[in-house]
Protein backbone atom coordinates (compact mmCIF):
# COMPACT_ATOMS: atom_id res chain seq x y z
CA UNK A 1 0.00 0.00 0.00
CA UNK A 2 1.20 3.53 -0.75
CA UNK A 3 1.08 5.80 2.18
CA UNK A 4 -1.42 7.80 0.64
CA UNK A 5 -4.18 4.46 0.95
CA UNK A 6 -2.59 3.69 4.51
CA UNK A 7 -3.42 6.98 5.88
CA UNK A 8 -7.08 6.32 4.45
CA UNK A 9 -7.28 2.52 5.57
CA UNK A 10 -6.18 3.46 9.17
CA UNK A 11 -8.24 6.15 9.92
CA UNK A 12 -11.26 4.16 8.67
CA UNK A 13 -10.24 1.52 11.49
CA UNK A 14 -9.74 4.16 14.33
CA UNK A 15 -11.62 7.77 13.37
CA UNK A 16 -9.90 9.44 16.03
CA UNK A 17 -5.96 9.04 14.89
CA UNK A 18 -4.06 12.17 14.44
CA UNK A 19 -1.68 11.79 11.53
CA UNK A 20 1.38 14.01 11.72
CA UNK A 21 3.16 15.52 8.84
CA UNK A 22 6.31 14.71 7.89
CA UNK A 23 8.77 12.01 7.67
CA UNK A 24 9.02 9.32 5.27
CA UNK A 25 6.41 6.69 6.36
CA UNK A 26 3.12 7.80 7.65
CA UNK A 27 3.56 9.12 11.64
CA UNK A 28 0.01 8.22 13.80
CA UNK A 29 -0.68 9.57 17.58
CA UNK A 30 -2.71 6.93 19.47
CA UNK A 31 -4.39 7.12 22.54
CA UNK A 32 -2.96 4.44 25.08
CA UNK A 33 -6.23 3.53 25.62
CA UNK A 34 -6.59 2.41 22.15
CA UNK A 35 -4.00 1.29 21.27
CA UNK A 36 -4.31 -2.43 21.70
CA UNK A 37 -7.33 -2.30 19.55
CA UNK A 38 -5.03 -0.73 16.60
CA UNK A 39 -2.41 -2.82 17.49
CA UNK A 40 -4.62 -6.13 16.79
CA UNK A 41 -5.66 -4.88 13.62
CA UNK A 42 -2.48 -3.79 12.51
CA UNK A 43 -1.38 -7.18 12.93
CA UNK A 44 -3.87 -9.68 11.32
CA UNK A 45 -5.78 -7.51 8.79
CA UNK A 46 -4.93 -8.87 5.55
CA UNK A 47 -4.11 -6.19 3.56
CA UNK A 48 -2.31 -4.12 6.40
CA UNK A 49 -0.15 -7.52 7.74
CA UNK A 50 2.61 -5.23 10.08
CA UNK A 51 3.93 -8.37 11.31
CA UNK A 52 7.58 -6.83 11.97
CA UNK A 53 8.20 -4.48 14.83
CA UNK A 54 11.17 -3.23 13.85
CA UNK A 55 11.71 -0.40 16.48
CA UNK A 56 10.37 0.01 19.50
CA UNK A 57 11.18 3.28 21.80
CA UNK A 58 10.26 6.07 23.37
CA UNK A 59 11.06 9.71 24.10
CA UNK A 60 10.74 12.36 26.75
CA UNK A 61 9.25 15.76 25.60
CA UNK A 62 9.45 17.09 29.34
CA UNK A 63 6.11 17.87 29.16
CA UNK A 64 5.10 14.23 28.09
CA UNK A 65 6.65 10.76 27.33
CA UNK A 66 6.22 9.40 23.72
CA UNK A 67 6.11 5.93 22.71
CA UNK A 68 7.27 5.62 19.05
CA UNK A 69 6.62 1.84 17.55
CA UNK A 70 7.70 1.36 14.20
CA UNK A 71 6.11 -0.92 11.94
CA UNK A 72 7.10 -3.29 9.03
CA UNK A 73 5.14 -5.64 6.69
CA UNK A 74 7.44 -8.20 5.10
CA UNK A 75 4.72 -8.97 2.79
CA UNK A 76 3.83 -5.91 1.44
CA UNK A 77 7.07 -4.01 2.31
CA UNK A 78 5.00 -0.81 3.89
CA UNK A 79 6.13 0.60 7.21
CA UNK A 80 4.08 2.36 9.38
CA UNK A 81 5.47 4.79 12.88
CA UNK A 82 2.63 4.77 15.61
CA UNK A 83 3.15 7.30 18.60
CA UNK A 84 1.57 7.21 21.99
CA UNK A 85 1.91 10.02 24.46
CA UNK A 86 1.60 9.38 27.87
CA UNK A 87 1.34 10.97 31.11
CA UNK A 88 4.81 11.85 32.49
CA UNK A 89 3.69 11.31 35.71
CA UNK A 90 2.02 7.89 35.32
CA UNK A 91 3.18 6.49 32.14
CA UNK A 92 0.84 3.64 31.61
CA UNK A 93 0.29 1.94 28.03
CA UNK A 94 -0.21 -1.69 27.24
CA UNK A 95 1.99 -4.48 26.19
CA UNK A 96 2.15 -5.57 22.73
CA UNK A 97 4.59 -8.58 23.38
CA UNK A 98 1.53 -11.22 22.64
CA UNK A 99 1.42 -9.55 19.26
CA UNK A 100 5.10 -8.72 18.56
CA UNK A 101 7.31 -10.96 20.63
CA UNK A 102 10.57 -8.99 20.08
CA UNK A 103 8.60 -6.52 22.36
CA UNK A 104 9.10 -8.18 25.58
CA UNK A 105 12.51 -7.45 25.72
CA UNK A 106 12.05 -3.71 24.21
CA UNK A 107 9.49 -2.89 26.61
CA UNK A 108 11.61 -3.99 29.51
CA UNK A 109 14.20 -1.59 28.24
CA UNK A 110 11.67 1.26 28.06
CA UNK A 111 10.89 0.31 31.47
CA UNK A 112 13.92 0.44 32.99
CA UNK A 113 15.16 3.72 31.07
CA UNK A 114 12.16 6.08 30.93
CA UNK A 115 9.60 4.32 33.64
CA UNK A 116 6.96 3.18 31.34
CA UNK A 117 4.28 0.62 32.72
CA UNK A 118 3.77 -1.40 30.62
CA UNK A 119 0.19 -3.70 31.46
CA UNK A 120 -0.38 -7.15 31.27
CA UNK A 121 3.70 -7.56 30.73
CA UNK A 122 4.14 -11.16 31.54
CA UNK A 123 7.98 -10.18 32.89
CA UNK A 124 8.54 -6.51 33.70
CA UNK A 125 11.88 -6.10 35.65
CA UNK A 126 15.33 -3.88 35.03
CA UNK A 127 16.99 -6.21 32.44
CA UNK A 128 20.21 -4.21 31.69
CA UNK A 129 20.49 -1.86 34.85
CA UNK A 130 20.82 -3.35 38.49
CA UNK A 131 18.06 -4.26 40.51
CA UNK A 132 18.18 -1.28 43.00
CA UNK A 133 18.73 1.47 40.86
CA UNK A 134 16.81 4.56 41.18
CA UNK A 135 15.88 6.81 38.54
CA UNK A 136 14.70 6.21 34.96
CA UNK A 137 18.68 7.64 33.04
CA UNK A 138 17.28 8.47 29.83
CA UNK A 139 14.72 11.07 31.02
CA UNK A 140 16.07 14.33 30.08
CA UNK A 141 15.95 15.62 33.86
CA UNK A 142 17.92 12.59 35.29
CA UNK A 143 21.07 13.60 37.36
CA UNK A 144 23.91 11.56 38.63
CA UNK A 145 26.43 13.56 40.23
CA UNK A 146 29.23 10.91 40.11
CA UNK A 147 28.89 8.79 36.88
CA UNK A 148 27.41 11.67 34.29
CA UNK A 149 29.88 13.56 32.49
CA UNK A 150 28.36 16.40 31.25
CA UNK A 151 29.70 18.32 28.01
CA UNK B 1 23.84 -13.31 41.90
CA UNK B 2 25.29 -16.35 43.67
CA UNK B 3 21.52 -16.71 45.30
CA UNK B 4 20.56 -17.74 41.91
CA UNK B 5 22.37 -21.17 41.88
CA UNK B 6 20.35 -23.98 43.40
CA UNK B 7 17.26 -25.96 42.83
CA UNK B 8 13.71 -24.84 42.22
CA UNK B 9 10.45 -26.51 43.81
CA UNK B 10 10.57 -28.85 41.08
CA UNK B 11 13.01 -30.06 41.19
CA UNK B 12 14.53 -28.38 38.56
CA UNK B 13 18.44 -27.26 38.32
CA UNK B 14 19.33 -23.11 37.93
CA UNK B 15 22.75 -22.54 36.64
CA UNK B 16 24.73 -19.51 35.98
CA UNK B 17 26.39 -19.40 32.59
CA UNK B 18 28.88 -16.75 32.56
CA UNK B 19 29.13 -13.09 32.89
CA UNK B 20 32.89 -14.75 32.64
CA UNK B 21 32.30 -17.08 30.05
CA UNK B 22 34.22 -18.79 26.63
CA UNK B 23 31.03 -19.30 25.53
CA UNK B 24 29.37 -16.40 25.59
CA UNK B 25 32.05 -14.37 23.57
CA UNK B 26 32.00 -11.26 26.36
CA UNK B 27 30.12 -10.45 29.12
CA UNK B 28 26.59 -12.16 28.80
CA UNK B 29 24.98 -13.84 32.25
CA UNK B 30 22.65 -16.59 31.79
CA UNK B 31 20.33 -17.76 34.21
CA UNK B 32 19.35 -21.32 32.75
CA UNK B 33 16.95 -23.43 34.25
CA UNK B 34 17.68 -27.66 33.65
CA UNK B 35 15.47 -30.11 33.99
CA UNK B 36 18.24 -32.85 33.17
CA UNK B 37 20.40 -32.14 30.91
CA UNK B 38 17.24 -30.48 29.35
CA UNK B 39 16.81 -26.76 29.01
CA UNK B 40 13.77 -25.15 30.44
CA UNK B 41 14.09 -21.38 30.87
CA UNK B 42 16.65 -19.06 30.00
CA UNK B 43 17.00 -15.97 30.99
CA UNK B 44 19.15 -13.29 30.02
CA UNK B 45 20.92 -11.00 32.71
CA UNK B 46 22.33 -8.09 30.49
CA UNK B 47 24.22 -4.33 31.34
CA UNK B 48 27.75 -5.61 32.42
CA UNK B 49 29.03 -3.09 29.31
CA UNK B 50 26.28 -1.03 29.37
CA UNK B 51 28.04 2.32 28.50
CA UNK B 52 24.70 3.99 27.80
CA UNK B 53 25.37 4.71 24.45
CA UNK B 54 22.35 6.79 23.39
CA UNK B 55 22.53 8.76 26.23
CA UNK B 56 26.10 9.85 25.91
CA UNK B 57 24.91 10.55 22.27
CA UNK B 58 22.40 13.12 23.20
CA UNK B 59 25.74 15.08 24.15
CA UNK B 60 27.73 15.24 21.06
CA UNK B 61 27.54 16.76 18.01
CA UNK B 62 26.82 15.07 14.59
CA UNK B 63 30.29 14.72 13.41
CA UNK B 64 31.10 13.27 16.88
CA UNK B 65 28.14 10.67 17.67
CA UNK B 66 29.20 8.81 14.77
CA UNK B 67 32.11 7.34 16.04
CA UNK B 68 30.97 5.80 19.76
CA UNK B 69 28.88 3.30 17.27
CA UNK B 70 32.27 1.64 16.64
CA UNK B 71 31.81 0.39 19.88
CA UNK B 72 28.50 -1.20 19.58
CA UNK B 73 29.05 -4.34 17.22
CA UNK B 74 33.50 -4.15 16.99
CA UNK B 75 32.70 -6.24 14.75
CA UNK B 76 31.09 -4.25 11.80
CA UNK B 77 31.75 -0.77 13.32
CA UNK B 78 32.69 0.31 9.67
CA UNK B 79 28.71 -0.38 8.82
CA UNK B 80 28.12 1.02 12.32
CA UNK B 81 29.60 3.91 11.40
CA UNK B 82 28.26 3.80 7.63
CA UNK B 83 24.68 4.11 9.08
CA UNK B 84 25.10 7.20 11.34
CA UNK B 85 26.42 9.11 8.35
CA UNK B 86 23.96 8.03 6.29
CA UNK B 87 21.27 9.80 8.85
CA UNK B 88 23.50 12.85 8.42
CA UNK B 89 23.48 12.87 4.92
CA UNK B 90 19.47 12.24 4.34
CA UNK B 91 18.81 14.72 7.13
CA UNK B 92 21.06 17.70 5.12
CA UNK B 93 20.40 16.25 1.91
CA UNK B 94 24.17 16.09 1.15
CA UNK B 95 25.16 14.17 -2.08
CA UNK B 96 28.36 11.77 -1.64
CA UNK B 97 30.53 12.07 -4.40
CA UNK B 98 30.70 8.45 -6.47
CA UNK B 99 33.92 7.37 -4.90
CA UNK B 100 33.30 7.88 -1.62
CA UNK B 101 30.16 5.64 -2.23
CA UNK B 102 32.54 2.36 -3.94
CA UNK B 103 35.23 3.15 -1.36
CA UNK B 104 32.22 2.51 1.77
CA UNK B 105 31.08 -0.54 0.16
CA UNK B 106 34.32 -1.91 -0.45
CA UNK B 107 34.98 -1.12 3.26
CA UNK B 108 32.02 -2.54 3.89
CA UNK B 109 32.29 -6.02 2.29
CA UNK B 110 35.67 -6.35 3.65
CA UNK B 111 34.07 -5.91 7.34
CA UNK B 112 31.21 -8.23 6.53
CA UNK B 113 34.07 -10.79 5.05
CA UNK B 114 36.09 -10.15 8.23
CA UNK B 115 32.87 -11.29 10.94
CA UNK B 116 31.93 -13.97 9.03
CA UNK B 117 35.40 -15.37 9.03
CA UNK B 118 36.32 -14.57 12.68
CA UNK B 119 32.51 -16.17 13.23
CA UNK B 120 33.04 -19.41 11.69
CA UNK B 121 36.03 -19.65 13.89
CA UNK B 122 34.56 -18.88 17.15
CA UNK B 123 31.53 -20.99 16.24
CA UNK B 124 34.15 -24.32 15.63
CA UNK B 125 35.69 -23.38 18.87
CA UNK B 126 32.32 -23.72 20.58
CA UNK B 127 31.99 -27.17 19.06
CA UNK B 128 34.99 -27.88 20.45
CA UNK B 129 37.26 -27.62 17.00
CA UNK B 130 40.71 -25.66 17.47
CA UNK B 131 42.24 -25.78 14.53
CA UNK B 132 39.57 -23.45 12.44
CA UNK B 133 40.17 -20.52 15.35
CA UNK B 134 43.63 -20.13 13.86
CA UNK B 135 42.84 -20.69 10.12
CA UNK B 136 40.31 -17.71 10.79
CA UNK B 137 42.54 -15.30 12.47
CA UNK B 138 45.27 -15.67 9.59
CA UNK B 139 42.59 -14.41 6.87
CA UNK B 140 40.98 -11.62 8.92
CA UNK B 141 44.69 -10.41 9.61
CA UNK B 142 44.95 -9.71 6.70
CA UNK B 143 41.83 -7.85 5.81
CA UNK B 144 42.81 -5.80 9.18
CA UNK B 145 46.26 -4.53 7.68
CA UNK B 146 44.03 -3.38 4.91
CA UNK B 147 42.11 -1.47 7.44
CA UNK B 148 45.10 -0.06 9.23
CA UNK B 149 46.93 1.05 6.23
CA UNK B 150 43.74 3.06 4.73
CA UNK B 151 41.93 4.05 8.40
CA UNK B 152 45.02 3.96 10.56
CA UNK B 153 42.95 1.48 12.95
CA UNK B 154 42.41 -2.32 13.08
CA UNK B 155 39.07 -2.53 14.52
CA UNK B 156 37.15 0.58 15.14
CA UNK B 157 37.76 2.42 12.35
CA UNK B 158 36.03 5.38 12.56
CA UNK B 159 36.22 6.10 8.68
CA UNK B 160 33.12 7.43 7.69
CA UNK B 161 32.41 11.44 8.11
CA UNK B 162 29.43 13.03 6.96
CA UNK B 163 29.43 13.44 3.19
CA UNK B 164 32.05 10.97 2.21
CA UNK B 165 35.16 9.02 3.63
CA UNK B 166 37.86 10.67 6.35
CA UNK B 167 40.89 9.95 3.80
CA UNK B 168 41.63 8.64 0.54
CA UNK B 169 42.33 5.13 0.00
CA UNK B 170 46.45 4.62 0.03
CA UNK B 171 48.13 3.71 -2.77
CA UNK B 172 48.19 -0.31 -2.10
CA UNK B 173 44.56 -0.86 -1.53
CA UNK B 174 43.54 -2.08 -4.31
CA UNK B 175 46.15 -4.56 -4.99
CA UNK B 176 45.75 -5.68 -1.04
CA UNK B 177 42.20 -6.24 -1.73
CA UNK B 178 43.15 -8.19 -5.16
CA UNK B 179 45.57 -10.62 -2.96
CA UNK B 180 43.00 -11.18 -0.16
CA UNK B 181 40.19 -12.06 -2.88
CA UNK B 182 42.89 -14.95 -4.61
CA UNK B 183 43.80 -15.95 -0.67
CA UNK B 184 40.22 -16.47 0.09
CA UNK B 185 39.29 -18.61 -3.12
CA UNK B 186 42.40 -20.80 -1.98
CA UNK B 187 40.86 -21.04 1.63
CA UNK B 188 37.42 -21.19 1.50
CA UNK B 189 37.47 -24.67 0.38
CA UNK B 190 40.13 -25.55 3.12
CA UNK B 191 37.16 -23.65 5.35
CA UNK B 192 34.45 -26.27 3.94
CA UNK B 193 36.62 -29.35 4.33
CA UNK B 194 37.66 -28.70 8.10
CA UNK B 195 34.36 -27.85 9.32
CA UNK B 196 31.30 -27.64 6.73
CA UNK B 197 31.25 -31.15 6.06
CA UNK B 198 32.74 -32.77 9.05
CA UNK B 199 30.49 -35.33 10.52
CA UNK B 200 31.22 -34.52 13.99
CA UNK B 201 29.79 -30.91 12.96
CA UNK B 202 26.71 -31.81 11.34
CA UNK B 203 25.96 -33.93 13.54
CA UNK B 204 25.62 -31.38 15.94
CA UNK B 205 24.00 -28.63 14.39
CA UNK B 206 21.77 -30.21 11.93
CA UNK B 207 17.81 -30.01 13.53
CA UNK B 208 19.11 -28.01 16.28
CA UNK B 209 17.69 -24.63 17.30
CA UNK B 210 14.52 -24.78 15.02
CA UNK B 211 13.44 -21.15 14.36
CA UNK B 212 10.59 -20.95 11.89
CA UNK B 213 10.42 -18.02 9.70
CA UNK B 214 6.99 -16.76 11.60
CA UNK B 215 9.26 -16.94 14.70
CA UNK B 216 11.94 -15.21 13.05
CA UNK B 217 9.77 -12.61 11.86
CA UNK B 218 7.71 -12.02 15.10
CA UNK B 219 11.24 -11.98 17.09
CA UNK B 220 12.78 -9.31 15.02
CA UNK B 221 16.10 -11.51 14.22
CA UNK B 222 17.23 -10.24 10.99
CA UNK B 223 20.66 -10.83 9.21
CA UNK B 224 21.68 -14.15 8.41
CA UNK B 225 20.15 -15.97 11.34
CA UNK B 226 16.70 -15.10 9.78
CA UNK B 227 17.46 -15.38 6.17
CA UNK B 228 18.08 -18.91 6.98
CA UNK B 229 14.51 -19.28 8.43
CA UNK B 230 13.78 -17.82 4.85
CA UNK B 231 12.59 -14.77 5.83
CA UNK B 232 14.06 -11.97 3.37
CA UNK B 233 15.45 -9.27 5.23
CA UNK B 234 18.57 -8.19 3.32
CA UNK B 235 18.33 -4.20 3.67
CA UNK B 236 20.97 -4.04 1.05
CA UNK B 237 18.06 -5.37 -1.64
CA UNK B 238 15.15 -4.14 -0.03
CA UNK B 239 15.98 -0.39 0.83
CA UNK B 240 19.19 0.17 -1.03
CA UNK B 241 21.52 2.84 0.04
CA UNK B 242 25.06 3.77 -1.53
CA UNK B 243 24.54 1.75 -4.76
CA UNK B 244 23.91 -1.46 -3.74
CA UNK B 245 21.27 -1.30 -6.36
CA UNK B 246 23.97 -1.54 -9.19
CA UNK B 247 25.62 -4.24 -8.00
CA UNK B 248 25.43 -7.83 -8.77
CA UNK B 249 24.59 -9.60 -5.81
CA UNK B 250 22.34 -12.67 -4.26
CA UNK B 251 20.89 -12.02 -0.76
CA UNK B 252 21.22 -15.64 0.42
CA UNK B 253 18.58 -17.62 1.96
CA UNK B 254 18.11 -21.25 3.32
CA UNK B 255 14.92 -22.99 4.49
CA UNK B 256 16.36 -25.22 6.84
CA UNK B 257 15.81 -22.90 9.92
CA UNK B 258 18.57 -24.99 11.88
CA UNK B 259 21.60 -23.66 13.56
CA UNK B 260 23.84 -25.43 10.17
CA UNK B 261 21.57 -23.55 8.15
CA UNK B 262 22.72 -20.32 9.74
CA UNK B 263 26.33 -21.60 9.24
CA UNK B 264 25.54 -22.35 5.58
CA UNK B 265 24.28 -18.94 5.11
CA UNK B 266 27.03 -17.33 6.28
CA UNK B 267 29.46 -19.07 4.52
CA UNK B 268 27.60 -18.48 1.28
CA UNK B 269 27.59 -14.97 2.18
CA UNK B 270 31.38 -14.42 2.55
CA UNK B 271 31.51 -15.53 -0.94
CA UNK B 272 28.62 -13.04 -2.49
CA UNK B 273 30.78 -10.32 -0.50
CA UNK B 274 33.89 -11.08 -2.37
CA UNK B 275 32.14 -11.01 -5.63
CA UNK B 276 31.19 -7.11 -4.99
CA UNK B 277 34.56 -6.87 -4.52
CA UNK B 278 35.76 -8.04 -7.66
CA UNK B 279 32.73 -6.25 -9.40
CA UNK B 280 34.65 -2.61 -7.34
CA UNK B 281 38.02 -3.15 -7.14
CA UNK B 282 38.93 -1.99 -10.70
CA UNK B 283 35.58 0.61 -10.93
CA UNK B 284 36.60 2.83 -8.40
CA UNK B 285 35.78 6.02 -10.11
CA UNK B 286 38.13 9.08 -9.84
CA UNK B 287 36.74 12.35 -7.87
CA UNK B 288 36.86 13.35 -4.40
CA UNK B 289 36.14 11.20 -1.68
CA UNK B 290 34.58 13.57 0.44
CA UNK B 291 32.08 16.32 -0.18
CA UNK B 292 31.93 19.82 1.05
CA UNK B 293 30.29 20.46 4.45
CA UNK B 294 29.58 23.36 6.82
CA UNK B 295 31.52 23.31 9.75
CA UNK B 296 29.08 23.16 11.91
CA UNK B 297 26.11 20.28 11.30
CA UNK B 298 22.67 21.30 12.14
CA UNK B 299 20.07 19.07 11.33
CA UNK B 300 16.73 20.18 10.80
CA UNK B 301 14.06 19.70 13.05
CA UNK B 302 12.34 16.53 12.62
CA UNK B 303 13.05 12.48 12.68
CA UNK B 304 15.38 10.39 10.85
CA UNK B 305 15.48 6.40 10.79
CA UNK B 306 18.09 4.95 8.64
CA UNK B 307 18.52 1.38 8.70
CA UNK B 308 21.96 -0.49 7.00
CA UNK B 309 22.55 -4.41 7.21
CA UNK B 310 25.81 -5.14 9.07
CA UNK B 311 27.34 -8.53 9.69
CA UNK B 312 24.90 -9.18 11.72
CA UNK B 313 21.47 -8.12 10.63
CA UNK B 314 19.34 -5.10 10.79
CA UNK B 315 20.95 -1.98 12.49
CA UNK B 316 18.37 1.27 12.58
CA UNK B 317 19.36 4.69 13.60
CA UNK B 318 16.29 6.58 15.15
CA UNK B 319 17.21 10.11 15.66
CA UNK B 320 14.69 12.95 17.25
CA UNK B 321 16.23 16.25 16.43
CA UNK B 322 15.01 19.70 17.42
CA UNK B 323 17.26 21.93 14.72
CA UNK B 324 20.06 22.15 17.09
CA UNK B 325 23.94 21.00 16.51
CA UNK B 326 23.21 17.82 19.67
CA UNK B 327 20.73 14.87 18.53
CA UNK B 328 17.69 15.13 21.20
CA UNK B 329 17.15 11.45 21.51
CA UNK B 330 18.80 9.46 19.71
CA UNK B 331 18.54 5.46 18.92
CA UNK B 332 19.90 2.23 17.99
CA UNK B 333 18.25 -0.39 16.75
CA UNK B 334 20.38 -3.06 17.17
CA UNK B 335 21.07 -6.60 15.58
CA UNK B 336 22.23 -7.91 18.44
CA UNK B 337 19.60 -7.20 21.03
CA UNK B 338 16.69 -8.27 18.80
CA UNK B 339 18.57 -11.50 17.96
CA UNK B 340 18.90 -12.17 21.71
CA UNK B 341 15.43 -12.24 22.20
CA UNK B 342 14.71 -15.37 20.21
CA UNK B 343 17.72 -17.24 22.15
CA UNK B 344 15.39 -18.63 24.80
CA UNK B 345 12.41 -19.66 22.58
CA UNK B 346 15.30 -21.25 19.99
CA UNK B 347 16.59 -23.37 23.38
CA UNK B 348 13.49 -24.99 25.06
CA UNK B 349 13.69 -28.28 25.19
CA UNK B 350 17.20 -28.63 23.76
CA UNK B 351 20.13 -30.40 25.48
CA UNK B 352 22.32 -27.67 27.39
CA UNK B 353 25.54 -28.73 25.22
CA UNK B 354 23.46 -27.69 22.24
CA UNK B 355 23.23 -24.08 23.76
CA UNK B 356 26.73 -23.23 22.94
CA UNK B 357 26.03 -24.01 19.46
CA UNK B 358 22.57 -22.32 19.06
CA UNK B 359 24.40 -19.09 20.54
CA UNK B 360 27.00 -19.53 18.48
CA UNK B 361 24.85 -19.81 15.39
CA UNK B 362 23.22 -16.07 16.28
CA UNK B 363 26.28 -14.38 16.24
CA UNK B 364 25.90 -12.14 19.18
CA UNK B 365 28.18 -9.59 20.08
CA UNK B 366 27.29 -8.15 23.69
CA UNK B 367 28.75 -4.56 23.25
CA UNK B 368 25.85 -4.80 20.49
CA UNK B 369 23.49 -5.73 22.96
CA UNK B 370 24.17 -3.62 26.03
CA UNK B 371 25.02 -0.42 23.50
Amino acid sequence: MTNEELITELTTIQPNLVPEAGGEWPNFFVEAADWPKLAQALRFKDDLFFDYLFCLTCVDWKTHLAMVYHLSSTRHRHNIVIKSKLNREKPEIQTVCDIWRTAEFHEREVYELFGVNFLNHPDLRKLILPDDWVGYPLRKDYEDPINMIKL
Amino acid sequence: MIEEIGTTEQGDLIINVGPQHPATHGVLHLVITLNGETIKKIEPHLGYIHRSIEKMCESLTYRQFIYTTSRMDYLSSHINNHGCALLVEKGLQIEVPPRAQVIRILMDELTRIASHILWWGAMAMDLGAMTPYFHAFRERELINDIMEETCGARLTMNYQVPGGVMADIHPNFQRRVKDIIKQLYKKLPEYDELVTGNTIFKARTQGIGYLSKEDAISYGVTGPSARASGVSCDIRKLYPYEGYEKLNFQEVMHTGCDTYSRYLVRMIEIRESISILEQLVDNIPEGDYQAKTKAVLKLPKGEFYTRVETARGELGVYVVSEGGTTPYRIKFRSPGFSNLCALDHMTRGQKIGDMVAIMGSLDLVIPDIDR
